[in-house]
């Protein structure tokens, strides 16, 4: 090297080592007895009120700042005791009365009344298009009446057995007088005041949620294990966007949890140490949601040959993160009132035979024709999961090998509503995740939007008495029916679970899922 | 002069005019509304009632003819207001207000770096009588260039942050915050930067003047720096105006790599649920950041030039 040269490249690397020591003084270790837990998600809904969203990645921060009036168990699906001690349900499923628990506080120090509760549920309606859920859940509700201080009485006009699982949801999470008087807005940007186990501190969009522990809590949910107060002092969302930083930022330590974990990613935090945590959602799951009016789908055995033709595992092991399950009914196997449908099986011997039974004859390219008809199928779908353009990719390889062939069409999500309303598809690719049988009953009664155009038939009774089955004993047969008849007149295509899968650092303990997959963080403690 | 500014400044509201409308116009043709989008925007499809979404499409004008909304939106932007987010259900200056600043950061110090070191570059390559470094130097822009943005933030993630763990991944959190996401922003501009001004260098090295200079007996610095790079600048300058663009139009990904708040993040996230008073917001303000940087350029010129104002 030339002494030129040699000066450039020293000059160089100062620069360089003058840059890294001016930022090096890196990060601090977490001490205290709480601690704090970083938590990275991949977005920010842009609102940080329980009742309006409906974004995982949000309802993980926002689900520990309220009570709701009951809680799920997970395990079982039984509804238990949370801000309500107990609660009657009229036998006709439309009149539901809490008595509520003594002694509960919002964090703003106004305590817990029928009369807020009451002000919460009627103020529901008026919130924006991000409260759907919420708008979903007291949909049809006639009157609610504060009975006494600590007894809230809601009647529907029509039966609504779903309604007591939808207490339990974060959607209808309870918030103080003073927020639900603010506008929907103020609620999004400045935040909501609970009675929940944690209060918001701050909240900067596109940047971090933080969560303080609330002292002297004391009315958690009877399915925690730790009484009074969590363990955590602080919680901190931090918002990444970009999927391998949030997997190299777990793995490098600069984080203790990560939402959304890819297949992609499992081996690298399998690797580092990393506990990796599943569940799948419940609600119906991932199905091709067949146009029942097209003259094609209206055959039954064109139906019944596409549920057949689909090698349901086959796209699990290839495209889904390590334990996601092919669908065994309609509805996944975490929902209340799931069974296992045995119609459900992969047998492309039988989807032929039956292709061949509805007339549709394999023509030169393999193709079925009929009366000189191609069989094609237009499956549309929307860049929601980063699996879904796989999955249907296989889909489309697999109902091939049977003579079906499937053009896939991307739409955008704003074109949802115009194409569940407009009808202007053959197959639609999606999910909803509920932790109720109802959900059926939303997806699939003709009375309600109707999206999949199912005729009229025994099923729109069996999901009416379902809505009015106020005993779980009486429900569950109906449910079970509603699963069958869905699935042996192949309405829809179950096609596969959808699971949560978080990555969490080994040092973190009880993260757990709550009923609808998502987290609970009174009981997370740090080794 | 007055003429040559006036011009400047007609043609920079033109501009900003004209992406507004450009920008509604692409927002009107793609299909589905903001209403919908919110609605279906979760991780999955809830159930949707139509007619509450038909009850919000009216409370925010999305039923109106377009052309009407096009003219209520123009007015209300020529008073300054931009509206409501539909997804926030924040005015738009607030949120423009909140994230500007962080992006001037960005984009501020990537225009910065990059120009000063592609310059450097520029000169160094020029200068030296080195053939093997002058070649090893002008290499590196055209490499610099043909790297995405996005892979050169990875990259720069996982060496600085996640290797060597001297930077932070994610953030705004001052200084230490900005560095990466900085010298990623640097790379393509200095690319750019190095290759025209060191072509141009190259090329007034060889004019008459330079020779007269050298006659006079001129010392080499006093050539490079005092004549050459004098009349070298101006073609660079102009690229700056434009890199400025670019590098608005990079923080979009910059800020998804790194996590920033900024302009770009909540583009991003604007024309995902079509927030059309974000969108329109954003553009308004980007073209403003753009053409603020060319005009600032144009009265630059006639300083170094005064030609320019006499053609013009």
């Amino acid at each position: 090297m030339t002494p030129k040269a040699t000066a450039l490249a020293a000059l160089f690397t100062a620069g360089t080592l003058l840059l890294s020591a001016c930022t090096s003084d890196s990060d601090a270790s977490q001490g205290g007895s709480g601690g704090t837990l970083t938590f990275a998600v991949g977005s920010d809904a842009g609102c940080v009120d329980p009742q309006q969203v409906g974004s995982n990645d949000t309802i993980y921060s926002v689900r520990q700042l309220v009570d709701s009036l009951t809680d799920q168990d997970p395990q079982t699906g039984k509804i238990v005791p949370w801000l309500a001690e107990k609660w009657d349900v009229s036998p006709d499923s439309t009149t539901f009365t809490f008595h509520l628990r003594k002694g509960v506080t919002f964090s703003d120090g106004t305590p817990l009344t029928a009369q807020v509760v009451k002000d919460n549920f009627e103020a529901v309606p008026n919130l924006g298009a991000l409260a759907v859920l919420a708008q979903g859940y007291l949909a049809g509700v006639k009157d609610i009446t504060a009975v006494d201080a600590q007894t809230v009485k809601i009647a529907f006009a029509q039966p609504n057995a779903q309604f007591l699982q939808a207490t339990a949801t974060h959607s209808l999470g309870i918030l103080s007088d003073a927020s639900v008087k603010k506008t929907p807005e103020q609620r999004c940007s400045d935040g909501v005041v609970g009675s929940g186990p944690f209060v918001l501190a701050k909240y900067v969009p596109n940047q971090s949620i933080t969560l303080t522990k609330r002292t002297g809590y004391d009315w958690g949910s009877s399915l925690w294990k730790k009484d009074g107060e969590a363990y955590l002092d602080t919680v901190v969302f931090k918002i990444v966007p970009e999927s391998g930083v949030r997997t190299g930022s777990l793995q490098s330590g600069q984080v203790d949890a990560i939402g959304a974990v890819g297949k992609a990613d499992e081996a690298a935090l399998k690797a580092a140490g990393v506990q990796l945590i599943t569940r799948a959602n419940p609600g119906v799951v991932f199905q091709l949601g067949l146009n029942n009016s097209r003259p094609v789908l209206k055959d039954l055995k064109v139906r019944q040959a596409i549920l057949a033709a689909v090698d349901r595992q086959q796209i699990v092991d290839t495209v889904y993160p390590s334990g996601t399950q092919p669908a065994t009914s309609i509805l996944s196997h975490t929902t209340p009132g799931y069974t296992k449908q045995p119609a459900l099986a992969y047998d492309p011997a039988k989807a032929k035979s039956l292709l061949d039974a509805a007339g549709w004859r394999a023509g030169s390219d393999g193709i079925r024709v009929k009366n000189g008809a191609r069989l094609t199928l237009h499956v549309t779908w929307f860049a929601n999961a980063a699996t879904n353009q796989p999955a249907l990719e296989l889909v489309q390889q697999q109902l091939k090998a049977v003579g079906i062939d499937v053009t896939l069409k991307q739409a955008q999500i704003a074109q949802i509503v115009q194409i569940q309303k407009g009808g202007n598809f053959d197959a639609l690719w999606g999910n909803v995740t509920r932790a109720d049988p109802d959900i059926l009953r939303t997806q699939f009664s003709t009375k309600l939007l109707n999206a999949y155009r199912i005729p009229e038939g025994p099923l729109q009774t069996v999901l009416a008495q379902q809505a009015a089955a106020a005993d779980p004993a009486k429900r569950r047969p109906l449910v079970d029916q509603a699963q069958k008849l869905i699935v042996d007149n192949a309405y829809v295509v179950p096609v596969v679970e959808l699971e949560t899968e978080l990555g969490v650092a080994s040092k973190v303990q009880d993260l757990n899922f709550e009923a609808s997959s998502r987290i609970q963080l009174h009981d997370t403690r740090l080794r | 002069m007055r003429r040559y500014l006036l011009k400047r400044f007609a043609q920079a509201i033109g501009v900003l005019w004209a992406a507004y409308t450009l920008s509604f116009v692409i927002l009107d043709l793609l299909p589905g509304d903001p209403v919908s989008a919110m609605a279906g925007a979760g991780s999955d499809q809830a159930p949707i009632d139509p007619e509450q979404i038909a009850r919000l499409q009216h409370q925010y004008g999305f039923d109106q003819p377009v052309p009407l909304q096009y003219l209520d939106y123009l007015g209300h932007a020529l008073r300054g207001d931009f509206g409501t987010s539909v997804s926030t259900g924040r005015p738009v200056t607030d949120l423009l207000a909140e994230a500007l600043p962080s992006t001037l950061a960005l984009t501020g110090s990537g225009l910065l770096l990059g120009t000063l070191v592609g310059g450097s570059l520029a000169m160094v390559a020029t200068w030296t009588r080195l053939r093997w470094l002058r070649q090893f130097l002008l290499s590196l822009p055209p490499l610099a260039v043909s790297m995405p943005i996005f892979w050169i933030g990875l990259m720069l993630v996982e060496v600085f942050s996640f290797q060597l763990e001297l930077l932070p991944a994610f953030g705004n959190d001052g200084l230490r915050g900005l560095v990466l996401p900085a010298v990623a922003l640097s790379i393509p501009v200095g690319a750019i930067v190095a290759q025209i001004l060191a072509k141009s260098l190259l090329t007034a090295l060889d004019q008459p003047y330079v020779e007269t200079a050298r006659a006079k007996g001129a010392g080499r610095v006093r050539i490079h720096l005092r004549h050459a790079l004098r009349n070298a600048s101006l073609p660079a300058l102009t690229i700056v105006g434009v890199l400025a663009g670019q590098a608005m139009a990079n923080s979009v990904v910059i800020e998804t790599v790194f996590s920033r708040n900024g302009l770009g993040r909540v583009t991003a996230a604007a024309v995902t649920v079509q927030d059309l008073p974000l969108v329109q917001g954003v553009v308004v303000f980007g073209s403003l950041v753009f053409v603020t940087a060319n005009l600032l350029v144009d009265l630059i010129y006639p300083l170094l030039d005064p030609r320019i104002v006499v053609a013009s």
